[in-house]
């Protein structure tokens, strides 16, 4: 059959032109062509990676930004804390010192009363002997003689002098 | 659904009616031509089977319509004459004979001094035919296309293609990425070149093919036989052990068996480029006698009814066509893929089903 058998010729040329055809495509066409097509996708390829690594990088950034905020604030408690406690402290510590201050002073102050009151009494009493003495001196001297009059003089005297 | 299955009975109702009347018509002219027998035929009869044998085959000269033929080089070696070189005008103007050299039916024999065919000579036919042509017209198409391509490529390194660059490269990307890695493997680089140029080969002559006045190249059997052959020599080439060691002894076979696996593993090995061969030839050239034979029965009735409905039918030929252009072209360059890879792959495991 004509169509089933192959012609020479054909064979021939064929051969010639598929040839040269693949060798030249090969040469100046798939090889530029594929290496750019490789190229691209490598840059392509990176680029992707990058911008992964980068969201990465970013995520980390975020989380350490947020970690340092939080050790921030939690830095700022305590030292708000502490501050308050140690005022707090100074407070209770300066009342509890003026509250023993006070105390002393008050038992210095009573102390120093008792002493006066004492050191009064004493000249009271040294008073009262030199008064004493003077009335009797007084009424010694006004009259002796009526023993009576003597003794109410004495009693009114000592009763008008009050002791204390 | 329903009306998919209609719209598929009308068509096969109409074309059975077609060839119905057309084997009546048939008769009826032969019937008529046998009266006017004796006459002098001017008109000659339209003969669809030679005609359609005609655009399918070689010939000598480039015939794009009746009238407008370009004249292509015949190129012939005989032993005994050497090398002769001449215009196939020449054989036009000498009612087919030029130079004692007859071209009966686009075969040339040389004629012996009294004027029958001399059996004894063999004529070697370089001739540059309607498919050499159409072959070299298709490669220069694809050298400039592609050169073009590999420039824009180059003038637009990094940057988005554009242009015809856009066109080629899905179908480049494609081939490379769901052709041919995944079925010739790992090492695909090698063999990547003459996959793609195979692919844009058959594909570009697929694509003239169906132009009007084309030359049915990957339609004929020498062809498609080279290209199949190219693809049996690559794949036996570089065919690994285990390729020949699963065709002297397949795993899991008994030894009596073995007889019988080896003529059906042989049978397989030269199957698989019968089939490439025999697959593009026979889809192109069937596509092409389908469209003729449409074609042809405008000429057979020459009614306007039949040509506008056969219009239409061939139309969709044509698209039909369009589609096998590519699909064909894709399913060559898929199954070299495939006979490369399984001469190639490596095998780990025993069991690989077939």
């Amino acid at each position: 059959m004509e169509l089933l058998t192959p012609s020479p010729g054909l064979i021939f040329w064929m051969l010639l032109v598929f040839g040269i055809l693949v060798f030249f495509l090969a040469k100046f066409a798939w090889k530029p062509i594929l290496s750019a097509l490789k190229e691209r996708e490598d840059s392509i390829e990176s680029a992707l990676r990058m911008a992964e690594e980068t969201r990465a990088e970013m995520a980390k950034l975020k989380a350490d930004n947020d970690r340092i905020i939080a050790e921030a604030r939690l830095e700022r408690d305590k030292i708000i804390r502490e501050a308050k406690n140690a005022s707090d402290n100074m407070l209770a510590e300066a009342r509890e010192k003026a509250v023993t201050e006070g105390a002393k002073i008050i038992a210095d102050a009573r102390e120093a009363i008792q002493q006066e009151k004492t050191a009064m009494v004493a000249q009271m009493k040294k008073d009262v002997a030199a008064f004493s003495i003077e009335i009797a001196e007084k009424v010694l001297r006004k009259e002796l003689t009526d023993k009576k009059a003597q003794e109410s003089l004495v009693t009114n005297l000592i009763s008008e002098a009050k002791l204390n | 659904m329903l009306r998919l299955l209609t719209n598929k009975f009308l068509l096969i109702a109409s074309l059975s009616i077609f060839s119905l009347t057309f084997s009546f018509a048939q008769e009826g002219h032969e019937g008529h031509h046998e009266a006017k027998e004796g006459a002098a035929h001017e008109e000659e009869a339209f003969n669809i089977g030679e005609m359609i044998m005609h655009h399918i085959s070689d010939s000598h000269e480039w015939e794009f319509s009746h009238g407008a033929t370009l004249p292509l080089p015949v190129i012939l070696y005989t032993k005994e004459y050497g090398l002769e070189v001449f215009s196939s005008a020449r054989f036009k103007e000498g009612n087919n004979v030029y130079n004692g050299y007859i071209n009966l039916h686009e075969h040339i024999h040389r004629l012996s001094p009294d004027g029958t065919i001399d059996e004894n000579i063999h004529v070697w036919d370089f001739s540059i035919t309607k498919n050499v042509a159409s072959l070299i017209l298709s490669a220069i198409i694809l050298i400039v296309l592609m050169s073009t391509v590999a420039k824009s490529f180059n003038t637009n390194r990094g940057k988005a293609p554009k242009g015809i660059q856009s066109f080629i490269e899905p179908i480049v990307l494609f081939i490379r990425d769901e052709v041919v890695i995944p079925n010739v493997g790992p090492r695909y680089a090698k063999y990547l070149p003459y996959l793609l140029t195979l692919f844009f080969f058959v594909l570009i002559n697929n694509l003239l093919g169906l132009l009007p006045g084309g030359a049915n190249v990957t339609g004929n059997i020498a062809i498609t036989m080279i290209l199949a052959l190219i693809t049996f020599i690559i794949t036996h080439i570089n065919a690994n052990k285990h390729y020949w060691l699963h065709l002297v002894k397949p795993e899991g076979v008994p030894v009596l068996m073995l007889p019988l696996m080896w003529v059906v593993e042989i049978a397989g090995v030269f199957m698989k480029p019968m089939s490439l061969m025999i697959r593009l030839f026979a889809n192109i050239t069937a596509g092409h006698i389908i469209i003729l034979s449409l074609l042809g029965l405008i000429f057979i009735f020459k009614s306007f009814a039949v040509g506008g409905v056969v219009t239409v039918f061939t139309l969709f030929m044509n698209a039909i066509e369009l589609l096998v252009a590519f699909l064909q072209a894709f399913i060559f360059t898929l199954l070299s893929s495939m006979y490369i890879g399984s001469a190639i792959e490596e095998h780990h495991h025993a069991d690989h089903g077939h």
